[in-house]
């Protein structure tokens, strides 16, 4: 067992003359839960971006499981054990549940049809109700098509989508920025059924209340740079002191160059 | 409400008397409204005699009070556009749109035709279309293949064009439209070609070609429903960044999405040119747009992720019976094409307001 799950070394990202992420020496020990926090802009979804190889970084190392990796996309870095929640979902609307649980690694029967293999549709409902009932998701009828679903159960079949799979580090980018009371609370359910099964999570949000109700430690970024690392658990720490960091009030020390 | 079930946390509900209506069940009811118009048609106006449309009491030939010689014409006029409909059914689900199947249908009869026919025709030397004595009484499996090879070539260029330089299908395929349609006067320099052998001949005749429709209709459909290669046309037509992201080839996908509508429509340029024992370069004129209004027709959605093929065979016989009703009630062609028109826009119209409701409840 390596002592961190993930671990970022000067982690770079130019956009042209833009400095979106300047040297992130980040890391991440197995079943920790971090919430990354932050201004509009301050560089957090760059940093989500290259660490599940959406974009290519411009200098820097990410060690996954104590190896360097570099993923040439989305898809690397999933087969690699890493699981993301976009902000955007990337679910298929006409679609029902298990279908979208499954896309792209549905259980089949018949393989040497190849492309015309035949899905095993029982295994799949059944894997299916498995995995929403460890993640507490209820979803009343998965037969339904996700377009006929509010934005909280489509966002609770996003993450039990990455929970269902076993993954080695979960990212979530603010998974609950646009729903509602009882959803929130629902997803927040998943995030702590997560933590007691030990499997590790970055957690992106602007919600102070449940980056305190949830994660051990907090990460803030300010214009690109990492400002502060906050071991909410053990320190006393309050709100207040996240928001003197993320506004640039304070800045941490043995993180002055992002002053 | 009494059937409504509340789940826990969330307070999320399911009521089943919601429980989505299928399309196909729509498009099945217009179909028997139809036939009920055009039967009540029959009745109403003064010149038609009181005549029906699909009953016939007088003859009893075939047993039944059915007219079964205006059912066979009805079902044989669509089979053939039906067959290549199929192949479209499948490039709209998945977001696409196919324009070049019409002249790719007259592009596959010439080149076909052109490996089938025989050296004999009533005794007389058999005009050689484009190739010497050679190509005269191939086997069977030769214009079959050529065939099927031609339209697999096609589709492949079409599907790797729309998947790789990223052009809007409806440019790509309407490029194609424009190629196959010269390659089809160029193939023999505007001449028909004609006579196939027996072997070929028998391809289409008779109600073959609704055997071919009806074969091909339930292979597809089986695809569509229980294979991976179905689930991910459906998934890519529905999302496409959602299908990239979880890890299904959209590129190749497309590909054969393309390969395999082309490869139906060349299948339909067989039946078609076996059928008229001739190929000529007009072939197929306007059966790209029929083949596409047969599918929205029957409910599938030009925004792609939506529809079925049992939708698309449901809108091919609405459209055989809107076509015979116009005729049995006597209606001069021109009319037919403007009605024609008019009942395609309001099936559209129709779909999206139903879609719109579903969504607001």
């Amino acid at each position: 067992m390596n002592d961190y799950i993930l671990e970022t070394r000067d982690l770079t990202k130019h956009y042209g003359g833009v400095h979106a992420l300047e040297g992130a020496n980040f890391k991440l020990r197995p079943g920790e839960h971090i919430a990354i926090m932050g201004d509009n802009g301050a560089g957090k979804s760059t940093f989500v971006r290259q660490i599940t190889g959406v974009e290519s970084r411009t200098r820097g190392e990410i060690l996954f499981d104590g190896k360097p990796v570099r993923f040439d996309g989305p898809l690397d870095a999933r087969e690699a054990g890493i699981e993301t929640v976009f902000q955007t979902l990337a679910l298929a609307d006409d679609l029902d549940v298990p279908d979208n649980l499954f896309l792209g690694r549905e259980i089949t029967k018949w393989n040497f049809l190849g492309p015309f293999r035949v899905l095993d549709y029982k295994a799949m409902r059944q894997a299916t109700l498995e995995g929403l009932e460890r993640t507490a998701v209820k979803i009343p009828n998965i037969k339904n098509s996700i377009r006929n679903m509010s934005g909280g159960q489509r966002q609770c079949v996003a993450i039990a989508r990455t929970a269902t799979f076993h993954s080695k580090l979960t990212i979530m980018d603010e998974p609950t920025a646009a729903l509602g009371v009882q959803e929130t609370a629902q997803v927040e359910n998943i995030i702590r059924t997560l933590k007691e099964a030990g499997e590790p999570l970055i957690l992106v949000s602007h919600n102070m209340r449940q980056v305190f109700d949830l994660v051990d430690r907090v990460v803030v970024f300010r214009r690109g740079r990492i400002c502060a690392d906050l071991d909410i658990k053990a320190e006393k720490i309050t709100g207040e002191d996240v928001v003197s960091y993320i506004t640039g009030a304070r800045t941490q020390a043995g993180f002055e160059d992002a002053a | 409400m009494a059937d409504q079930t509340s789940h826990g946390i969330g307070g999320l509900s399911y009521d089943t008397s919601k429980r989505t209506w299928p399309n196909e069940a729509n498009v099945f009811i217009a179909l028997v409204l139809l036939i009920l118009g055009f039967e009540a048609l029959g009745q109403i106006l003064p010149y038609m005699d009181n005549q029906s449309m699909l009953l016939d009491f007088e003859s009893t030939r075939d047993g039944t009070i059915l007219n079964m010689a205006r059912i066979r014409i009805v079902i044989l006029q669509v089979a053939i556009i039906g067959i290549i409909s199929l192949g479209v059914t499948q490039v709209i689900i998945s977001g696409g749109i196919d324009l070049s199947s019409g002249p790719l249908v007259g592009a596959a009869a010439m080149i076909v035709m052109s490996f089938a026919q025989t050296e004999l025709v009533n005794g007389q030397l058999n005009p050689k279309a484009v190739f010497g004595d050679w190509a005269f009484d191939l086997p069977i499996i030769a214009p079959i293949l050529v065939g099927l090879a031609f339209g697999a070539f096609i589709g492949a260029i079409n599907g790797s064009l729309i998947a790789f330089t990223g052009i809007p299908p409806f440019i790509a395929t309407l490029g194609m439209f424009l190629i196959c349609r010269g390659i089809s006067q160029w193939w023999t320099k505007g001449q028909p070609v004609s006579f196939p052998s027996d072997q070929f001949a028998a391809i289409g005749s008779g109600m073959m070609p609704v055997v071919w429709f009806a074969l091909l209709a339930i292979v597809l459909a089986l695809i569509m429903k229980f294979t991976v290669y179905g689930k991910h046309t459906y998934a890519i037509g529905s999302n496409e960044d959602a299908a990239r992201m979880s890890g299904i080839n959209v590129k190749r996908h497309k590909v054969m999405v393309y390969m395999i509508a082309s490869m139906l429509a060349a299948f339909a340029a067989i039946v078609l040119s076996s059928k008229n024992l001739t190929a000529q370069a007009g072939m197929g004129q306007f059966y790209e747009l029929y083949a596409i209004a047969m599918a929205v027709i029957g409910g599938v959605s030009l925004r792609g992720g939506r529809g079925s093929i049992l939708g698309t065979v449901l809108g091919a016989m609405v459209f055989g019976v809107i076509q015979s009703g116009f005729t049995f009630i006597k209606l001069d062609a021109f009319y037919q094409l403007m009605a024609m028109g008019a009942i395609i826009i309001g099936a559209v119209v129709l779909d999206q307001y139903r879609q719109r409701q579903s969504s607001l409840r």
